[in-house]
């Protein structure tokens, strides 16, 4: 079976959630819907405070091309305009709050029905852009980016990913398994824009099910591949070199290689926006973990705040962590007002037994880090450097290639942070570089 | 509610700490310490527990001087005590043996800021500072004899190695110490220090430590094949002045320090093309000590010297990045 050097092979506990069927969340009074919820450049709003607005309605305005809008979850007023903590940078960063008025309905002429195969490559993805769509794994890349490379480079392999390597996590699980044709119509209108005649399906060989109704249900141009199970198998470089043998050079993107990788999430998400007119305002993901009573699969509308979705849940019982994402490269929350966003492909709640609290002790230079470093770095030192703030050191360890997978942490007998050093170490030469340009 | 953590990703981590790394070396040793028992008897348990005892003690008692977290438990002091009563004589007085925990653990370890942060193996720093501040005491070997025929005298042997070197000195030939018998060390009935006779003993608790992925082969696998292939060359060209290299691999220290001194995380390199050049250094520096140095055995020293260049190998012997463009 195909698979990248390195890694690990954390505990799944996928079994938590994996056999739970997708439910739709009821309608929540309030939604906080933060403008920022991609990789990129800013968008402004284009609505003001007091503004009726309709379910899909367009919220702001992006300024620059790698940039997403976003859309009214349902229909409300918009009740204010302000800076609240954001899930992902942890930082005061600009809502668009929402009162619903329970009526959700649709902005005019939503949903439509087309057929996406008629129309033009360039009108597709242009829908895509407008539609706000981002990599749904968790990166949040605004999809129409990845969709439009420079000249210079041929994309000859797509790959769509239902790798879903991180543990605990089962949302693309159960999206493949009851909403399969969304995914494969989804990739059918990515080949078209790519102008290709064949894609890749992968999947991780954990989900026998997932791969055999994926086989029973696509075109003969959409191969299923299934993968070893082995974290990270589904980040992007490492999907690409396991089913290619083509590694991404240093500093580089899969489209240097002649490849492109979208979420099983996202390729969904292209089919609603591309046949029904339906923007991204919702996703579906995993509230998962032993902290939460009633572990679930859920459709949820993107700015649900996430003490709604608790409550429906079941609540809380022993939380120790709050967890966006999976338990490998999520982000830990710091209270239960944040929202649900694009990127949330799982909603984590560990209890303290299940995480990991203990303090650091010194690197015992076992060399298990570097064993598990996908990227083949030297993470120990990443670490010894990371303690002294030696960012520049830290570039001659290849710091920048670093993926912050959190494999080599994983297996840390010292239980060294060191994707934490890592980050820190990253944002120094970001600081650094920044002031440089300003002088 | 609670209070709620928040720290960075991954937020689960593997079962196996320190500890559990401790514990699965020290397992590995008890194979070639019960061998140590069997052949020199009570004398070498007592070595074995004073060793270990005074260095978790001392440990604890220099780290609270010092100010530090007591992690004793850890397993780390108690290796560290094993692995040093593995490397004396049997016959060892206990004020011997207290006086090299100390050296380990205060001048091998604890100074340079405790376990990680030591340059150089402290069970063989200590073995070391005792050879050569005390070299009658440290060359003072029982003569190896089954546990149930022992009787309680003190008989001074020669080590294998030992005797190959007078030899040398005295004859100018080998001829003199006879036929080479190669199932004695392989078993462990031979003279040497408590826990290196059985090169079967040791090399169980070798497989153990990579079967467990503790320890990689390279070094084990490149330090005992360079001593092989450079005792072997020069038996080849006279076989009169030089023993063969199956005598080499079998006897004296070098299946101890190989498998289980040489190895020692903290002190060897990290990547697998660093271990194969720090096992080669040691293997040569080895040979050169046995074959024309001062003393019959030279792997604590030629460990030693290889420990000083571990940070220049790390920083030379890196493992190719991913996307490095091949």
């Amino acid at each position: 079976m195909k698979t990248f050097k390195g890694g690990i092979h954390p505990p799944e506990n996928k079994v938590l959630v994996k056999d739970n069927a997708i439910i739709e969340l009821p309608l929540s009074k309030v939604f906080f819907v933060p403008t920022q919820q991609h990789l990129g450049a800013p968008a402004k709003p284009v609505v003001n405070t007091g503004a009726t607005v309709k379910r899909g309605q367009v919220l702001t305005e992006p300024m620059g091309f790698v940039s997403a809008v976003v859309h009214a979850p349902t229909s409300g007023t918009v009740k204010e305009i302000t800076k609240r903590v954001h899930p992902v940078t942890g930082l005061l960063a600009p809502y668009i709050i929402i009162e619903a008025d329970g009526k959700d309905e649709w902005a005019p002429g939503l949903p439509l029905e087309r057929d996406p195969f008629a129309m033009e490559a360039k009108e597709l993805l242009n829908i895509i852009q407008l539609s706000g769509i981002v990599g749904m794994g968790g990166a949040t890349f605004p999809t129409h980016v990845k969709l439009s490379p420079p000249k210079d480079k041929t994309i000859d392999t797509f790959i769509i990913n239902g790798a879903e390597c991180e543990p605990y996590l089962a949302a693309d699980y159960r999206l493949m398994l009851e909403q399969p044709e969304r995914i494969i119509d989804g990739a059918r209108i990515v080949m078209k824009v790519l102008g290709l005649d064949s894609a890749i399906m992968a999947i991780e060989a954990n989900k026998p099910d997932a791969i055999r109704l994926m086989q029973e249900k696509t075109p003969p141009e959409i191969k299923v591949e299934p993968m070893k199970v082995k974290y990270p198998q589904g980040a992007e470089k490492h999907l690409i070199d396991a089913l290619t043998g083509r590694e991404v050079p240093s500093g580089g993107l899969p489209m240097d290689v002649g490849a492109l990788v979208h979420n099983a999430g996202t390729v969904a998400a292209i089919w609603d926006a591309c046949a029904l007119g339906i923007p991204l305002i919702e996703r579906i993901t995993s509230v998962t973990g032993r902290g939460i009573n009633q572990p679930r699969n859920i459709k949820v509308r993107i700015g649900t705040p996430l003490k709604d979705v608790f409550e429906f849940c079941g609540g809380l019982n022993d939380a120790a962590k709050i967890i966006f994402g999976g338990p490998m490269m999520g982000i830990a929350q710091c209270c239960e007002d944040v929202p649900v966003m694009k990127g949330t492909s799982g909603i984590l709640v560990l209890t303290e037994q299940e995480t990991n609290l203990n303090s650091y002790r010194s690197c015992i230079a076992c060399g298990r880090c570097l064993e598990a470093c996908p990227m083949g770095l030297v993470p120990s030192m990443l670490s010894r450097l990371g303690e002294r703030s030696m960012w520049k050191e830290a570039l001659d360890y290849n710091l920048l290639d670093c993926v912050e997978c959190g494999s080599c942490t994983y297996v840390c007998p010292a239980n060294r942070p060191i994707v934490h050093f890592v980050k820190y170490l990253k944002t120094l030469q970001r600081e650094a570089k920044a002031k440089g340009k300003g002088a | 509610m609670k209070d709620i953590f928040v720290s960075s990703s991954p937020h689960i981590h593997s079962e196996e700490d320190i500890p559990w790394i401790m514990r699965q070396v020290i397992y590995a040793l008890i194979p070639g310490a019960l061998v140590g028992m069997y052949f020199f008897g009570l004398p070498a348990a007592k070595v074995i527990v004073i060793s270990v005892v005074s260095c978790m003690v001392i440990e604890a008692i220099t780290q609270k001087f010092m100010g530090r977290a007591v992690t004793v438990s850890d397993g780390s002091a108690a290796l560290t005590g094993l692995l040093l009563a593995m490397n004396l004589p049997a016959g060892s007085p206990w004020w011997l043996v207290v006086l090299g925990s100390l050296i380990a653990i205060v001048l091998g370890k604890q100074v340079y800021g405790g376990l990680g942060n030591n340059p150089f193996n402290p069970a063989l720093v200590a073995r070391v500072f005792l050879l050569i501040s005390f070299p009658v005491q440290m060359t003072t070997w029982l003569q190896p004899r089954p546990f149930l025929l022992k009787v309680a005298d003190t008989v001074s042997g020669a080590t294998p190695l030992g005797a190959l070197k007078t030899a040398v000195f005295e004859h100018g030939s080998i001829d003199i110490v006879g036929k080479l018998n190669l199932m004695d060390p392989f078993l462990g009935n031979i003279g040497g220090s408590l826990g290196e006779i059985s090169a079967f003993a040791l090399i169980i608790g070798g497989v153990y430590l990579i079967a467990r992925r503790i320890i990689s082969w390279h070094i084990p696998v490149f330090f005992i094949g360079t001593v092989a292939l450079m005792t072997g060359i020069f038996w080849v060209i006279n076989p009169n002045l030089y023993a063969n290299p199956a005598f080499h691999i079998l006897s004296g220290g070098l299946m101890l320090g190989a498998i289980f001194m040489a190895t020692d995380m903290v002190t060897s390199p990290i990547t697998n093309k660093g271990k194969i050049i720090f096992a080669v250094g040691c293997g040569v520096i080895a040979v050169v000590i046995r074959l024309w140095g001062g003393y019959p055995e030279g792997v604590s020293f030629a460990i030693l010297i290889m420990n000083a260049f571990v940070p220049l190998i790390n920083k030379m012997a890196r493992q190719e990045k991913f996307g490095a463009g091949k």
